[in-house]
């Protein structure tokens, strides 16, 4: 069998098991690779950075243990972010697979910083049809949400006094896996007009430099690279930076199947069309 | 009767909605907020609804010993176990918490992370050059995915060539993201955004009345 032949019959458990040890491997020795900090992320962290303490910094986390381990780094290092700026924090998930763990990681950093609930931050939790919350959230957060996550009267949350929709939040910024970005483009920044920005997994984000550019999303984060970026702005944190090692070497790997892959095509396919022409 | 007056109100709803977008006044806002409200209890009834459907459905499989009948039962225990632990509240350490990070989130996280090896797997098998177009994708996809990452930024870096400045995998990767992959995304969106006004258009005109079919 040629060596082209051989490659292109390659067990597919033998790219499994190599793709294993590319995640693994970096994964117990990190490499530590340098990470330079992009325009979009830069901006997002000036935006948060520029709003003075007390003010509301409302956080749609919507994404689900599916693509937290991208997503949960962001979200973290943002809520850190807000809460070492002494800004209160207004949560909420509209994924309803996601809800109980968006609620745990605002606790654990919220804890982090001696923050007490209710009066420097607040859970709405979770409603269906994102489209219909979002919109009525404009109008007033008691309509879709009358209660907190926990089943107390917004009302009598001391953060909420007086906040009525989103004219009263500083910025809206969501950390989103799910179809529910373009309801909040579009049901959200595009009716209400509120500042608004974007932390997404990286494979979603393609779909929405547009509105950067447009100024609907003041700022995007992208994927673990993104959440890698924030982290070095904030200085507290470091599951994103070592992700990126790991994404690296994995990158490089499949990069190299690429290639290889496609030269012993190559080569089969000029050895059959070879054949063909001597008959 | 029975058709035209679901037609009438869609029509009368759907231009007043249209309208009420323009008029900011208290009256205006109020109508909205309440359509909005009806919104949310007819979706609620909806939710309802489909648990009802989904749970009569299955539990005829599992009374007929459907072939597949042990997954619908699983689907019954999972719908129903949650909805019987969410009653004993949903606060950090409650029984309804330690299911979700002891069942739901391993059971995604897994699922998603073996997506790695298909991805790998395609990498090598499926993803070739045997076309032009082909060809163009697989090589954006590479350099995309060198730009992203820092090992490729430190591979590939941007630099001098006299007073030339020869961009690296970082800076073709941002370009490609922010000019071409931009300018192909708008035109969808546009594309996208103007059948979706003519669809409502002629929704709300009665041209095509989805809803009022079984």
């Amino acid at each position: 069998m040629a060596w082209h032949e051989r490659l292109l019959a390659i067990d597919r458990r033998v790219l499994y098991a190599l793709i294993f040890l590319a995640v693994l491997i970096p994964s117990l020795l990190p490499i530590g690779l340098p990470i330079k900090v992009t325009p979009e992320v830069q901006r997002v962290y000036d935006r948060i950075d520029s709003l003075r303490p007390g003010e509301i910094l409302m956080l749609p986390l919507e994404y689900d243990p599916s693509t937290a381990a991208e997503l949960e780094p962001m979200a973290l290092a943002i809520l850190r972010h807000a809460f070492s700026k002494n800004l209160r924090v207004l949560g909420l998930c509209l994924s309803s697979t996601g809800v109980t763990l968006v609620e745990s990681e605002i606790a654990a950093v919220a804890r982090e910083y001696g923050k007490e609930y209710g009066k420097d931050y607040v859970y709405l939790g979770y409603q269906p049809y994102p489209a219909v919350v979002i919109l009525t959230m404009g109008e007033n957060f008691r309509t879709p949400f009358p209660l907190d996550y926990y089943g107390t009267p917004l009302d009598s949350l001391p953060m909420m006094r007086g906040v009525r929709n989103y004219n009263d939040v500083a910025l809206v910024f969501t950390v989103n896996a799910t179809s529910g970005i373009d309801f909040w483009i579009i049901y959200g920044q595009g009716r209400y007009k509120f500042p608004f920005g974007l932390g997404s997994a990286a494979v979603m984000a393609t779909n929405y430099y547009q509105y950067v550019q447009s100024g609907q999303l003041f700022g995007i984060i992208s994927g673990l690279r993104g959440a890698a970026e924030y982290e070095i702005l904030v200085g507290k944190g470091n599951v994103a930076r070592k992700g990126m090692d790991v994404q690296s070497v994995a990158h490089a790997l499949i990069i190299a199947f690429i290639v290889l892959g496609n030269v012993a095509y190559i080569v089969e396919r000029r050895r059959a069309r070879r054949a063909a022409a001597a008959g | 009767m029975k058709r035209e007056l679901p037609r009438i109100i869609t029509l009368v709803t759907g231009i007043y909605l249209a309208l009420q977008y323009f008029i900011p006044h208290r009256a205006s806002a109020k109508v909205y907020e309440t359509l909005n409200d009806w919104l949310i209890v007819i979706g609620i009834f909806a939710i309802v609804l489909g648990i009802l459907g989904l749970a009569r459905m299955h539990i005829g499989k599992v009374q007929q010993r459907d072939p597949n009948w042990p997954y619908s039962l699983t689907l019954l225990v999972g719908l129903f176990g949650m909805i019987a632990l969410g009653f004993g509240g949903q606060g950090l350490g409650t029984p309804f918490v330690r299911a979700y990070f002891s069942v739901l989130n391993p059971i995604q996280a897994t699922m998603f992370a073996m997506l790695a090896f298909y991805i790998a797997s395609a990498a090598y098998r499926a993803f070739r050059a045997r076309t032009a177009l082909a060809t163009i994708l697989l090589v954006s996809a590479v350099i995309v995915m060198v730009g992203r990452v820092p090992l490729g930024e430190l591979l590939w870096p941007k630099f001098q060539l006299g007073s030339l400045t020869v961009p690296g995998a970082a800076e073709i990767s941002d370009w490609m993201l922010n000019v071409p992959n931009l300018a192909a995304k708008r035109a969808i969106y546009i594309g996208l955004g103007l059948g979706g006004a003519a669809t409502a258009l002629k929704v709300v005109l009665g041209i095509e009345a989805p809803h009022l079919r079984g």
